[in-house]
């Protein structure tokens, strides 16, 4: 995977219609043979506007994305968040080599001593480990590695 | 609250295949599930069945859209962290999970001597000194003042994309991914 660097965007025009469809949809999508259209029912909205939003909205980079939230450790697979201490003057170059790992999931820049911090979603459990393993190896610093031990659920919702 | 179960949960090959068309986003047409279904070999209501009992199983948590926050203008994005004495890092993670500027909590391990903090959360906002206040209001209104804490903002996003978790079968429905 290619290293991307998102540099900050302008922040996008959104009408009222756009957030009652983020604000809508934040909350899920219905199981039912037409949810788009059930969902445009309850904002005001015919079932061709919505969709023609939303893709919109998909394209324009606002929603990075649109599906299932996965409970990723019962699908089997691993998640973690880890960090590293990065000299400044090498951070580009550990950044491209983080982010050329696509077990990498988000990676951010913070501000302390430990520096960059990023998820890592890996198939198994098993390949946390052997990711951190191939990240030191690719990078040269040690991984701190913070798995979550234990989620206190919040509604997750950003009104808009 | 919740402890998570580390069981696997028993997948057929069409449900593979369903998982790993879904982790590349719900399709936005008027009907994403015979879609889906066309794409994987079952019928619209297999998949509607197969997406109900993964929700039901808590596999999916929750069928929806993430907005990506420096589009929308939320460009301050801050992990706080807190040193919280092991026997009340519970009972102050569900306090502050909460708190409405709170987006996510949870309980994570120090890594001692660099990293004391066990307890991190997320506060989002379209201003530092917003996300900020909000903080201090939450520290006034939890009584919080003796807890070590840190704020973390983040400087640049790097990289941002959904986790995948089902290697795609070296198929034929490969298709272009997703802008991340």
């Amino acid at each position: 995977m290619i290293a991307e660097r998102l540099s900050r965007p302008e922040p996008a025009e959104l009408d009222a219609a756009d957030r009652r469809i983020i604000n809508r949809l934040q909350d899920g999508l219905p199981l039912v043979e037409a949810p788009f259209a059930a969902v445009a029912a309850e904002i005001d909205l015919s079932e061709g506007e919505l969709l023609y939003r939303l893709e919109r909205l998909r394209d324009s980079g606002v929603l990075s994305r649109f599906g299932p939230m996965y409970h990723a450790e019962r699908l089997g697979g691993g998640l973690t968040l880890a960090a590293l201490e990065v000299p400044e003057a090498d951070f580009e170059r550990v950044t491209a080599a983080v982010n050329a790992f696509p077990e990498v999931a988000h990676n951010y820049r913070r501000e302390h001593r430990l520096n960059m911090w990023f998820v890592l979603a890996t198939e198994t459990p098993e390949g946390i480990a052997e990711a951190i393993e191939a990240i030191e190896a690719a990078t040269g610093l040690p991984v701190f590695n913070m798995p979550k031990q234990e989620e206190f659920h919040v509604r997750l919702h950003l009104p808009v | 609250m919740s402890h998570v179960s580390h069981e696997p949960v028993p997948c057929t090959d069409a449900e593979r295949r369903l998982r790993a068309l879904l982790e590349r986003g719900l399709p936005i047409n008027p009907r994403p599930w015979l879609t889906l279904g066309e794409q994987c070999g079952m019928s619209e209501s297999e998949v509607m069945a197969c997406v109900y009992r993964w929700q039901a199983e808590g596999l999916i948590k929750r069928m929806g859209l993430v907005v990506k926050h420096h589009a929308l203008g939320i460009s301050a994005n801050a992990m706080v962290v807190w040193n919280v004495p092991d026997e009340a890092v519970g009972e102050l993670g569900r306090r502050l999970a909460a708190e409405p500027a709170v987006t996510l909590c949870y309980r994570r391990p120090r890594r001692l001597p660099d990293w004391p903090y066990n307890l991190f959360c997320m506060i989002h906002g379209t201003r530092r000194d917003r996300v900020l206040a909000a903080l201090d209001e939450i520290v006034e209104r939890q009584a919080l003042q003796a807890i070590p804490h840190r704020v973390l903002f983040s400087l640049k996003a790097y990289k941002q994309r959904g986790g995948r978790y089902t290697r795609e079968d070296d198929s034929h429905d490969r298709r272009t991914p997703q802008p991340a």
